[in-house]
């Protein structure tokens, strides 16, 4: 049986890839890769600025991705110790109802995550010694409103291709420590 | 971090950009007005204003999330509070009052004192049954519904039709919950 894979992903356009010197490393940057879901699962932008191995297609990585990351919040509301009300693990849990958890590190990597209330996941992958980066998140956040919401030539749940958005974006995530 | 949600407004109302009132006002009462022209039924132009604004709200809503840090709200009932004090200030410059609520908690009125989108406004008699600010409860619509909640709003007293106040009554109908989006293909 295949992990993940299924009739969605043919609707699922490749991500604009990275510019040529952002995929570098630059010195200074901190960031590797920045996700942003929406709530039906499509990956609206994947950028990297620093990822020397891939393992997986580019569809793929961005599927286990999303996954993990529900499933992820679906175990720690499961073992939340400080509610009652939790229903079953796997169940579909409402809008607001469990918590929800905001970053986790390896040794290698530190994965954060902001999660909109209107379903919008935005997920930055950085060096595992980088501090609180919620309100780095909100930042990003701002900037998907300003220079993709608010496009009008932008159709909601389609690939970003916004040059303003990446480059705003890439501008601000070089100043992250 | 994570501050708590802001009980009002004010604070974001007088950080975003604002356009001159008459401006919009106008501009609102041109649409309206082209409408009527262009679709001559009311019905049609009532439902023109809905889309249009159901097509605002699903995009409407990022902006408020991401400017007003309100997070998830626990109950309908708080969600209702939060549109009214702090999505009608962020967006119109005006609060709307919370009242009738029915006893399951799902259904209430939002009651406007001031709406800056009817100043200059007369509805001739060939439109009486023209919902003028009908805009508005589409935007409502389309923006609870990005936040998986599917309601119904309708208007229960309109100025221009000679009530006391504007009041919109917005029924929740059901919440979706977050479903894995991709099938298992075996």
């Amino acid at each position: 049986m295949q992990f993940f894979g299924g009739s969605a992903a043919a609707e699922i356009a490749p991500s604009p890839a990275a510019p040529p010197g952002t995929a570098t490393g630059l010195a200074g940057n901190n960031a590797n890769m920045l996700y942003i879901f929406n709530r039906s699962g499509v990956c609206l932008l994947y950028r990297e600025w620093h990822r020397p191995l891939h393992t997986l297609d580019a569809q793929q990585d961005q599927k286990l991705m999303f996954g993990l990351l529900f499933s992820l919040r679906s175990f720690t509301t499961k073992i939340d110790p400080t509610s009652v009300d939790k229903g079953n693990l796997g169940v579909p849990l409402l809008p607001g109802q469990g918590c929800s958890f905001y970053s986790f590190h390896t040794n290698t990597y530190k994965l954060s995550l902001l999660e909109s209330p209107s379903g919008v996941k935005v997920i930055l992958i950085t060096h595992p010694k980088t501090g609180d980066m919620r309100e780095p998140l909100r930042y990003i956040y701002n900037i998907y409103v300003e220079y993709v919401v608010k496009n009008p030539l932008y159709v909601n749940g389609t690939p970003i291709k916004c040059e303003l958005f990446n480059t705003n974006l890439d501008q601000y995530v070089k100043t992250l420590i | 971090m994570a501050p708590l949600a802001p009980r009002t407004g004010d604070a974001v109302f007088a950080n975003v950009e604002r356009v001159n009132a008459e401006l919009f006002t106008l501009t609102y009462g041109a649409i309206v007005r082209q409408l009527l022209t262009d679709l001559e039924e009311v019905e049609e132009v009532n439902k023109q204003l809905d889309q249009m604004g159901y097509n605002i709200g699903v995009r409407l809503i990022d902006e408020f999330l991401a400017k007003s840090g309100v997070s998830s709200c626990v109950d309908f009932r708080e969600t209702a509070d939060v549109i009214a004090k702090v999505g009608f200030k962020m967006f119109l410059g005006v609060t709307a009052s919370v009242t009738n609520w029915d006893a399951e908690g799902t259904s209430c009125s939002l009651v406007l004192d001031d709406n800056p989108l009817v100043d200059f406004v007369e509805l001739p008699d060939t439109c009486q049954g023209l919902y003028y600010c009908n805009i508005l409860s589409g935007v409502i619509r389309g923006a609870l519904e990005m936040v998986s909640m599917k309601t119904e709003v309708t208007w229960i007293r309109d100025m221009l039709h000679g009530d006391d106040a504007y009041e919109l009554r917005v029924k929740l109908l059901k919440q979706v919950p977050e479903e894995y989006p991709y099938k298992d293909d075996e």
